[in-house]
């Protein structure tokens, strides 16, 4: 989706880079071959750029400006309409909105908004992601056990994010879209709170 | 032995672990997180930390993990039955930065294990979406 308009941009001096937070660049790598992509398609098994992000849900983007400022912040932006039904979240305003800032037609947010429309990580998040962190190290050290309430802890203390609640699924040998994440989203939802938090102008 | 982790780094250091305490000396924590502890402060090769008034951090030459970090402002995540912990970034640090609006800089590999650093791509626009198999 996103090698579409990558290669329609790309002598506008526009890249796209799609960081893929999965637990392993095999299970990336299906969906990397199928797209394609001649932009740069990188792997974060240990979730970095979450933590420099404060990204919790995925897909999110973002908009960086030629000098490496950020001009839209974090935002839900899907490459197609495939989960539109389940999101309610459809992908032609923000894309349209991609390439007219590519084009240079608009300029992506000022600085005083953008900084409104970002939300920035709690010292609960980053406890949080330090959880995560020495879990998935363990994990990674065939400590499954030992990582097992470090995932658990990592995701009551950041129970709306959903880069440890869900990534870590894969890791813990859960199926991200089997009955325990449905469970977790029927009882976050039932909170009243969203999935997904696009930015206002996204989500119309 | 044990082993104290950060984001892209881990070190295996001579620590004993008394009453869920991770407790280290003075080389170790070095070793471990480039502190050093001089006359109240807590430095590495960037940064000085003061020590809090009444502050008993390295007395006796002994240094309580927990309580690094504590100073330190960040948070801590320990096993002590694995034998590591980790050491992640503090929420006013990573606020810091996403308020400065400065694109935070990493380095990720690709497929082929080659390494791309944002920063790289600076006069380019960049469209960043992270994406899962999950």
């Amino acid at each position: 989706m996103w090698q579409a308009l990558y290669e329609e941009l790309r002598d506008r001096r526009f890249v796209v880079i799609a960081v893929a937070l999965d637990k392993s660049a095999e299970d990336a790598r299906p969906w990397i071959e199928k797209a394609a992509p001649t932009y740069p398609a990188l792997v974060d098994t240990q979730h970095v750029v979450a933590d420099l992000y404060n990204i919790v849900n995925v897909p999110t983007a973002l908009w960086i400006d030629e000098r490496g400022r950020i001009v839209r912040p974090n935002d839900v932006v899907f490459g197609t309409d495939t989960f539109k039904h389940i999101t309610n979240l459809k992908s032609a305003r923000p894309l349209a909105a991609v390439r007219a800032w590519a084009r240079g037609e608009t300029a992506g947010f000022a600085p005083g908004e953008a900084r409104g429309l970002q939300a920035l990580p709690t010292a609960l998040d980053q406890q949080a992601r330090a959880e995560f962190g020495l879990a998935e190290w363990l994990a990674r050290h065939g400590e499954a056990g030992a990582a097992e309430p470090h995932f658990v802890r990592a995701g009551e203390l950041a129970p709306h994010d959903f880069t440890i609640r869900r990534g870590s699924m894969p890791i813990r040998g859960i199926d991200p879209m089997g009955p325990q994440f449905r469970e977790m989203i029927q009882a976050w939802a039932a909170g009243g709170r969203p999935y997904y938090r696009p930015l206002p102008d996204t989500r119309g | 032995m044990f082993t104290v982790i950060e984001a892209g780094r881990e070190c295996a250091v001579d620590a004993r672990v008394e009453g869920g305490r991770v407790l280290l000396s003075a080389e170790p924590l070095r070793e471990a997180l480039g502190f050093e502890l001089h006359e109240g402060t807590l430095c590495n090769d960037t940064m000085c930390v003061p020590l809090p008034a009444g502050s008993r951090l390295g007395e006796g030459g002994v240094f309580d993990l927990g309580e690094v970090a504590a100073t330190l402002d960040r948070p801590l995540a320990v096993d002590t039955a694995a034998g590591a912990a980790f050491l992640g970034v503090s929420a006013g640090e990573r606020a810091q930065a996403l308020g400065s609006l400065l694109a935070p800089d990493f380095t990720l590999p690709d497929l082929a294990g080659r390494p791309h650093t944002l920063s790289s791509y600076r006069g380019s626009k960049v469209f960043m979406v992270a994406w899962a198999s999950w």
